[in-house]
């Protein structure tokens, strides 16, 4: 993995006169070069608009976006690219499965039901579709190590279940959830499920086909992909009867003075110009990721997560949250030392050329749950190694140190 | 350790010292101004409340949630705004929120164990943690007048 990591530029300095040590890949993953000149090609060979450029430019800026389509359409295995709709992000993803599902399917005293673990985008966007209809919004209770069981999910689906919204992969507790056998249960009581991929699709292999998903959400900044360019998988079927949510440009077939038509699919969910070099980054970030592929990229995390837990463990006063077998969990181990505050720890490591994240990370019902207001999280990539995660626990006892004996 | 220079300087004793041993801890019963505030980025939280009469800042108490720099904050705050004058109290916030970007400020009042914050503007992160406690102040005592 050494050469994999030459290729991501911004590794490569120091950081407070350390060598820096980037453990923040769950909030954004670090960008190769590989898509930094996809980029950079597109804005200085290629820049045009697409779709209505009769000129060369405008043809090679469509092929390019097009093209990154079918590479997102192969990467999770949809079926079609008419599936595959660009948005800003996960955000905008599960937002708009809300309004333009939600609205029309979901009625008073219907239920829509999510887990305490969900990050804060796959939370208040059912919590305001549930408020708008009279609807009832609904938990899966979580076990003491931060798992679901399929008792809890058989018990909370009813009949009047419609929607299922539930992550693949927890931003904060790293649990994988079972969502191939949610789907199926959700599938019997004849709800849709909408999975939060935000967290798995940069680290694992999906295949929407065989998790059976009716929706499926990602960001291209968190594998590798620009920030601001996200994509919305759904089932064809139902794509095809929900209404478009943005109006204007790009997304009409034919405008008259009091009635309009709309694209067919993908378009039509595609309304103002799009982030095209964003696309095009996530193309090349897909490319990317593909040729070392998902399941080397998973090993890889799982290792580092065995190899740290064992060694953070031996730290007096340090509890991990979530399930303790690495084989159960993606790549990333939520903490907390005992006496230190998370903000103080994450200073220290920054100190010490460290970067983690500190907070609530999105996930404020969940740190209730968890009773603690806020953690430190050490998220890893591919491009990580065992020497980084020997330098997070030197970070982690000198902290441990300076807060415990010095004052 | 050469980092811990560093971290010394935002660090210091005077506000382990505080947050170990928070002043004004609790909460003012009676007729007393409530102003609670978060810090919605990282959880931080500070339920403050404050006795003012004719103008001036009697008495204030601070309960919450938060990391070394937060909570200290809000404990020498307490006790800087005590017996101040509501317009003194506000000044002090502004010379406080100076002294968080790095700019000059008054020497007028005596700031106690608050200049022992003065590190805090060259970590930018932290900045907002130091500033809830004085933010949560401002409000409080702006209202009342």
């Amino acid at each position: 993995m050494n050469e994999i990591r030459k290729q991501f530029p911004v590794l490569n300095q120091e950081v407070n006169g350390h060598p820096l040590v980037y453990l923040d890949s769950a909030a954004t993953s670090q960008k190769p070069i590989q898509v930094l000149e996809a980029v950079k090609n597109y804005y200085e060979l290629d820049n045009s608009n697409v779709h209505r450029g009769v000129h060369t430019l405008g043809n090679r800026a469509t092929d390019s976006y097009e093209g990154a389509r079918e590479k997102i359409r192969k990467f999770i295995n949809a079926k079609s690219t008419q599936e595959i709709i660009y948005t800003r992000g996960t955000t905008t993803s599960l937002n708009t499965v809300a309004s333009a599902y939600g609205r029309m399917n979901v009625n008073e005293g219907d239920e829509i039901v999510i887990s305490y673990m969900e990050h804060h985008s796959n939370l208040i966007p059912w919590q305001q579709l549930a408020k708008e209809k009279g609807a009832v919004l609904k938990y899966f209770d979580l076990e003491e190590d931060g798992t679901i069981t399929m008792e809890t999910v058989r018990n909370t689906i009813t009949d009047k279940t419609k929607i299922v919204a539930i992550t693949m992969a927890s931003n904060v507790l790293g649990t994988i959830n079972p969502v191939k056998e949610i789907a199926e249960i959700a599938h019997s009581h004849g709800a849709i499920i909408v999975l939060d991929a935000a967290q798995s699709a940069p680290h694992m292999s999906i295949d929407v086909q065989d998790l059976d998903c009716d929706f499926l959400a990602f960001s291209g900044h968190k594998m590798c992909g620009p920030t601001g360019i996200g994509v919305l998988y759904g089932k064809q079927a139902l794509l095809e009867v929900m209404e478009p949510i943005e109006f204007g440009g790009e997304m009409i077939d034919f405008v008259g003075l009091y009635e309009s038509t709309w694209k067919e699919l993908p378009w039509k969910f595609e309304g103002g110009t799009p982030n095209i070099a964003g696309a095009i980054g996530l193309g090349a970030a897909i490319d990317f990721l593909t040729e070392i592929g998902m399941d080397k990229i998973a090993e890889h995390e799982h290792s580092l997560v065995e190899y740290a837990i064992q060694e953070m463990d031996k730290i007096e006063g340090l509890s991990i949250y979530g399930p303790r077998d690495p084989q159960k969990r993606c790549g990333l181990i939520t903490f907390n030392i005992d006496g230190v505050h998370p903000h103080d720890l994450a200073t220290v490591l920054d100190m010490n050329g460290i970067a983690v994240r500190a907070g609530h990370h999105c996930t404020q019902p969940l740190m209730k749950w968890l009773q603690c207001t806020a953690t430190a999280r050490a998220s890893f990539y591919m491009y990580n190694t065992k020497e980084d995660v020997d330098r997070l626990v030197e970070g982690l006892r000198i902290a441990k140190e300076y807060f415990n004996d010095v004052f | 350790m050469s980092f811990n220079n560093n971290l010394d300087q935002l660090y210091r004793s005077v506000i382990m010292d505080h947050y170990k041993k928070p002043r004004n801890k609790g909460s003012l019963d009676g007729d007393s101004v409530t102003i609670d505030m978060n810090n919605p980025t990282c959880g931080d939280r500070i339920h403050l409340t404050l006795k003012i009469n004719d103008g001036i800042v009697e008495d204030a108490k601070f309960d919450g949630e938060g990391c070394s720099i937060s909570m200290s904050s809000a404990s020498m705050m307490t006790e800087v705004i005590k017996g101040k004058k509501q317009e003194e109290a506000l000044e002090l916030a502004q010379i406080f929120s100076n002294m968080m970007l790095g700019q000059d400020y008054t020497d007028k009042y005596d700031l106690g164990d608050v200049e022992a914050l003065q590190g805090v503007s060259k970590f930018p992160a932290r900045i907002k943690c130091a500033t809830l406690a004085w933010k949560a102040m401002e409000k409080g005592v702006s209202e009342q007048k």
